[in-house]
């Protein structure tokens, strides 16, 4: 890639992406041409396919949970080409790692809303929290508890009582109790790994 | 509301008088319910929640302006509601502590943000408004005793008019009458809890235990007989004139092991009675012991004998063996209980099996037939429980007759975990009925519906404890994600709540939410930890969290790099550290360094900040908090001191946010009674900022303030720094406020030490400050007296002051509260009357009033302090009462107990009775009658001391008693002389003169003159003539011319 183009990638990812910086900009957009040219797959387009990416994900943040990896690059993958190009993966980055609450609901309910009909209904939730509990063996229906868990996640967030939970539901729950941002499985890093990610994108990659 | 206050809340709480509800457990329910009733107003009937009151409902709220949020405009310390009423006037406004409401809506809404304040605000509101009916509808509509025509008034009205108002007036009224019948009829189902003994139950109990009286040794009783065989038609066997007092009949106990108990039965207990008078067959009436519940309880307590032989009862019971199936079957639904978590309605079971096999005991019957009833124990409760509507009212016609126990009817109706206390007075009668009731049920069937029987326990629990059970189940058993979400909606329940609080106890969550903060999931730590929170109100809570380990792992977390987790850590450990075990525990695992640690962050200064900045500044405030519930131990305040704390207060002491300045100045002046805080609170120029802050609006912080002033102007420099900071005008400013009395505890305290400086004063008597505390002399608590009478003690040393007392009349209160007990207040106020006494003019008051003889007993209070400070105030008294001699003589025993008073240990009380002998010895009756008392003995065995205090006044003392008969001759063979003469060579300048005037008197004799000059003392007296002081002058030259003119008439004798 010639300098100049770089150049102007660069600049324009600075607006879009609000929280970094040049620099920062740079480290990532270099940590992509490592990434991506590791993957280099001849038939597909410049950028990251699900399986790097759920690599990433699963390596670097510590996420495990399958299907929401799976949301959670599709949430990345805006133009829905299955595959990660650099600028998607700047700007999804800097939600990922340091959005503002507002943008974080907005990242974390595009995570949810597995099937992207602008609402977690039942069955959504149902789905992500199903392996959130203990199987007890004595339990005649082994998922009553999961139902129960729905029911109550609801009777806390869905506050228009239409059995599902709109962006506005969730939007609402979320500024009440922030704890609720990740409500249905984490999607987001945790403060260790994303720092750990931080200093050695930024730092390791200045010294370079 | 109204009728059901004032009849049943007042007149439980008569005395207390002045309208305030007392937290009896009945008024607490009321409130309860009143609460339940207004909270759910505005979601029942909307429209009448919006109506506006006639007059806002007023009162002081504890509520901070910070906690309310949307729907309100915060300005400052005001704070009014974004809902206007037609008037334009905001349905609610909060101005400083006074709050006003104008609607349901928002008293519903106010109920919700108050949360565990709830019920004191309710309390607050219903004692600044007595009759709340007035106020929403109008004074056409007030309580009034006897009928109430309020709703025909309205009736009337509405075919008048058409007004709409009136309509929905009409519906808050009729929905305020229910809820007055419901408060009525709960108050009465309490009031009818209560037991009271009746001549059935007396006689049931009584034929019982004749069964098992004899003369056998296994029998629990000799003998057991009525004193009279006559019944009246209403039971009583006690003559109509004393079942007037509620006595129902008198027996004659023979027990075993003691003489006969003659007792008296009546409503209230049973008790011993004065037993049968010899010449007429009548009974003395009068009580002579405590009163026992029944006559076992009674009997329990006076023979041994009879516990021990019933313990054999018991025995011989269990040993039956369809019994001993029974017992086992108790013993396994035991097990299971043990084998689930905890929950309190077990407790209240296995109470009730317990006091089962402890009645069974107690009615131990006396054929095996007979054994059967207390077995069936069980059958009614359960029966009860079954709440089979029929054998309820059974349950309740007997209760009726009052031969079934209250305390089941309680089990039936609420399940609560204190145990469930069975009356065994009336147990006969029960165990007749339970017979009725369980012929019909097998064995088998009761098996059957043993585990039924928990179900239908559930109906009985509140809902919240199933719960909160099923969330811990899921917390125990589900990822992070699962936990959170069960974590957010527990948070859903009112925590604030016991109930709510307890439940999570029993079920087990407290073992999980602190496993929870072991983790790393950080959701999980602050979901778990904002639950702890709230929990940790409770004692109860706080206890099991500090058992389970809790305060390690919370000041663990105090490390961690997720500033959110730490202030939630510290926030709660300023909940749990509340007690001893629990601050030792922070500081033995480095809580103490962390906590100081939070404190240290960004620049204090600006009052806008930025959400960073924020979010810090939560941090420090949070430390703070937890800061000051730790500084009430001694050695955190040394670990605190340790970890540089102070500079770090001090800092934040600059700031001006109200928030953490009130746990900072807390903390302050907490650690204040350590000398090192205080010197660092001089130097550090604390004492600014402090005396800044008594301006505050906010009473906790200017509490704070004032006590930590209060705790360091023990020292001059500090008192100096406050007058010089402008700290004397505010003080004596809210010497105004008397409502909030922690407040003016402090602030009259803190008037107190700054008034030790005379420049200090002054000053006050410029703010009219010795007024104003004249006015706090009454109807003040004992903590605020202790200050005030101190404060008035230290202002008197001014004479002007003591005139001004006067003119308010001072004097009258002071010497009432001669008459108190409290020590720390009698010191203090026998040192004011002392200080009062130096003018004449106070003194005809004080004598008038017999202050001197009230002075004088307290010389016999057992405490030194008081002693002393007595004999202090006696000194002035008698210098300036007229006649004080023959006033002195009147004390009957007075002079005698002073004089005895020489025999004291402490220094103090010595020299204050010397002081007093020096004064009373100048009336020459009196110094004859302590002559005789041996004053003279008792003093020269005093003469050999160090203290300069007692010597100037020993010496005072041995000069005035110098002037009667022999004393001089007496002190001489005493050995009083010699030491004298050493207290020449002290450095105090009063001894010095002293000494001289007793020397001059002693030197009167011969003797005393020769053990004087081969003690040396006409070189000391030689240099003491020199002096400035003319009495030491004299004095001295008088001595050395009366030793000469001994050794010159020597000389005449021997060469003449």
């Amino acid at each position: 890639m010639n300098r100049k183009r770089l150049q102007q990638l660069t600049d324009s990812l600075v607006r879009s992406a609000k929280h970094f910086n040049k620099k920062e900009v740079e480290c990532l957009i270099k940590l992509f041409h490592t990434l991506a040219t590791e993957s280099r797959d001849r038939f597909a387009a410049v950028g990251l396919d699900r399986n790097m990416f759920r690599n990433i994900l699963h390596c670097t943040f510590g996420m495990t949970d399958d299907m929401i990896m799976d949301r959670v690059f599709r949430a990345f993958d805006k133009d829905n080409d299955s595959c990660i190009s650099v600028v998607e993966w700047v700007e999804g980055l800097s939600i990922f790692l340091r959005g503002t609450l507002e943008e974080k609901i907005k990242y974390c309910f595009e995570v949810y809303d597995l099937n992207g009909d602008g609402y977690i209904s039942r069955e959504e939730m149902f789905h992500m929290l199903k392996n959130s509990l203990l199987k007890q063996p004595s339990e005649e229906d082994p998922d009553e508890g999961i139902k129960d868990l729905v029911e109550i996640t609801l009777k806390k967030m869905d506050y228009d009582h239409d059995g599902k939970l709109s962006f506005l539901d969730f939007e609402k729950a979320v500024r009440d109790e922030n704890l609720l941002l990740e409500a249905f499985g984490p999607c987001l890093p945790d403060i260790k790994s994303s720092m750990a990610f931080e200093l050695k994108t930024f730092q390791e990659t200045n010294e370079l | 509301m109204g009728a059901a206050l004032a009849r049943v809340a007042q007149c439980t709480s008569a005395g207390s008088g002045c309208g305030t509800l007392e937290i009896t457990p009945l008024n607490e329910s009321l409130l309860k319910e009143i609460i339940k009733f207004v909270e759910n107003f505005s979601t029942r009937h909307p429209q009448e929640a919006a109506f506006v009151f006639k007059e806002p409902l007023e009162w002081k709220t504890q509520l901070d302006c910070s906690a309310f949020g949307v729907g309100y405009k915060i300005d400052g310390t005001t704070v009014q509601s974004e809902a206007k009423g037609k008037d334009g006037q905001p349905l609610l406004l909060l101005t400083g502590s006074t709050l006003k409401v104008r609607s349901f809506d928002q008293l519903s809404h106010l109920l919700y943000i108050a949360m565990e304040k709830k019920l004191k605000e309710a309390q607050a509101c219903l004692e600044a408004n007595r009759d709340p009916i007035v106020n929403i509808l109008g004074p056409g509509y007030g309580t009034v005793e006897g009928e109430d025509m309020s709703i025909l008034h309205l009736l009337d009205k509405v075919k008048k008019d058409d007004d709409p108002e009136t309509d929905i007036k009409m519906k808050i009224f009729i929905l305020l009458n229910q809820l007055d019948m419901q408060l009525l009829n709960s108050s009465l189902k309490h009031i009818s809890q209560e037991v009271r003994l009746n001549p059935a139950a007396v006689n049931n109990e009584v034929d019982l235990l004749k069964h098992f009286c004899g003369k056998g040794e296994d029998t629990v009783l000799e003998s057991l007989e009525y004193t009279s065989d006559y019944t009246f038609s209403n039971g009583c066997r006690a003559p109509p004139w004393r079942q007037m007092h509620g006595e129902i009949c008198y027996l004659i106990i023979k027990p075993h092991d003691t003489d006969p108990l003659y007792i008296t039965c009546s409503t209230a207990g049973v008790y011993l009675n004065g037993g049968k008078l010899k010449e007429k067959s009548d009974i003395d009436y009068e009580r002579k012991s405590d009163i026992y519940k029944d006559i076992v309880t009674f009997l329990r307590e006076r023979s041994p004998r009879f516990v021990e032989n019933m313990s054999k009862q018991e025995y011989s019971f269990f040993k039956e063996p369809e019994s001993e199936k029974y017992y086992q079957h108790m013993e396994v639904i035991d097990a299971e209980d043990s084998g689930q978590s905890q929950k309190p309605y077990d407790y209240t079971e296995k109470n009730v099996y317990e006091k089962m096999k402890g009645s069974s005991a107690k009615s131990k019957s006396i054929d095996s037939k007979k054994l059967e009833p207390s077995l069936k124990w069980k059958n009614i409760v359960r029966s009860a429980i079954h709440s089979d509507k029929a054998t309820k009212k059974d349950i309740e016609e007997e209760r009726r007759r009052g031969t079934v126990s209250k305390k089941i009817k309680k089990k039936t109706t609420s399940i609560s975990p204190e145990s469930v206390k069975i009356q065994p007075a009336s147990k006969c009668k029960t165990s007749e009925k339970c017979k009725e009731v369980s012929e019909s049920s097998s064995e088998t069937e009761e098996d059957e519906e043993q585990p039924e029987r928990h179900q239908e326990g559930i109906t009985d629990l509140p809902s919240e404890y199933w719960q909160i059970q099923k969330l811990v189940k899921y917390l125990k058993g589900g990822n992070p994600t699962a936990t959170v979400i069960a974590l957010c909606s527990m948070r859903d329940f009112n925590l604030a709540q016991e109930t709510c609080q307890l439940a999570i106890r029993d079920v087990g969550g407290l073992e999980v939410l602190i496993n929870l903060l072991d983790t790393e999931e950080i959701k999980c730590q602050i979901g778990s930890l904002k639950i702890l929170k709230e929990i940790s109100q409770n004692s109860l809570i706080r206890h099991a969290i500090a058992d389970l380990g809790g305060l390690q792992i919370m000041v663990k977390i105090l490390d961690s790099p997720d500033k959110d987790l730490k202030c939630f850590a510290a926030e709660t450990i300023a909940n749990v550290a509340r007690f001893k075990r629990a601050r030792q525990t922070v500081r033995q695992h480095g809580g103490i360094k962390r906590l100081v640690g939070l404190l240290e962050c960004i620049s204090v200064g600006p009052t806008t900040l930025t959400p960073h900045q924020a979010k810090d500044f939560e941090i420090a405030r949070c430390g703070a908090l937890a800061l000051r519930s730790c500084s009430k131990s001694t050695k955190n305040k040394e670990a605190i001191l340790k970890a540089g704390g102070i500079p770090l207060l001090a800092k934040w002491l600059k700031c001006s946010h109200v928030n953490i300045l009130t746990p900072v100045v807390g903390t302050l002046q907490e650690c204040a009674s350590e000398e090192s805080y205080r010197l660092a609170v001089r130097t550090e120029g604390m004492i600014e900022d402090l005396v800044k802050n008594l301006s505050s609006e906010h009473e906790e912080l200017q509490m704070h303030c004032a006590s930590a002033i209060f705790k360091c102007a023990e020292d001059k420099e500090t008192r100096d720094l406050v007058r010089q900071h402008g700290g004397l005008q505010p003080l004596s400013v809210l010497l105004g406020n008397s409502q909030n009395k922690q407040l003016l505890a402090a602030v009259t305290g803190a008037v107190w030490k700054c008034a030790i400086s005379g420049e200090n004063v002054s000053k006050f008597q410029e703010y009219k400050a010795i007024e104003a505390l004249v006015g706090l002399l009454t109807d003040q608590p004992e903590e605020v007296l202790v200050n005030v009478v101190g404060a008035l003690g230290e202002c008197c040393q001014e004479p002007i002051n003591r005139a001004i007392i006067r003119k308010c009349g001072g004097i009258p209160p002071l010497v009432k509260l001669l008459t108190g007990t409290d020590q720390a207040l009698l010191v203090n106020v026998t040192k004011a009357v002392g200080a009062c006494a130096t003018e004449p003019e106070n003194m005809m008051i004080i004598d008038r009033l017999d202050g001197v003889r009230l002075l004088w007993s307290l010389l016999k209070n057992p405490n030194p302090d008081v002693q002393a400070s007595a004999a202090w105030a006696i000194c002035p008294c008698i210098e300036n009462a007229k006649d004080a001699g023959e006033m002195v003589r009147s004390f009957v025993g007075g002079l005698e107990l002073i004089v005895n008073l020489l025999k004291s240990k402490n220094k103090e009380v010595l020299a204050s009775v010397c002081a007093a002998i020096t004064n009373i010895a100048k009336d020459e009756e009196n110094l004859a009658v302590i002559t005789d008392h041996g004053v003279v003995p008792l003093l020269s065995k005093l003469a050999n001391t160090n203290n300069d205090k007692l010597r100037h006044h020993l010496a005072e003392a041995i000069s005035h008693c110098c002037l009667w008969g022999s004393n001089r001759v007496t002190f001489g063979e005493t050995k009083a002389v010699a030491p004298l003469v050493r207290y020449l060579k002290s450095n105090d300048p009063s001894v010095h003169r002293a000494t001289a005037q007793a020397l001059y008197q002693l030197s009167e004799d011969p003797n005393n003159c020769i053990t004087m000059h081969e003690n040396g003392v006409v070189k000391l007296l030689l240099a003491m003539v020199g002096s400035t002081d003319e009495a030491l002058q004299e004095a001295a030259a008088g001595c050395i011319a009366n030793i000469r003119r001994l050794a010159l008439a020597t000389e005449k004798a021997k060469y003449g």
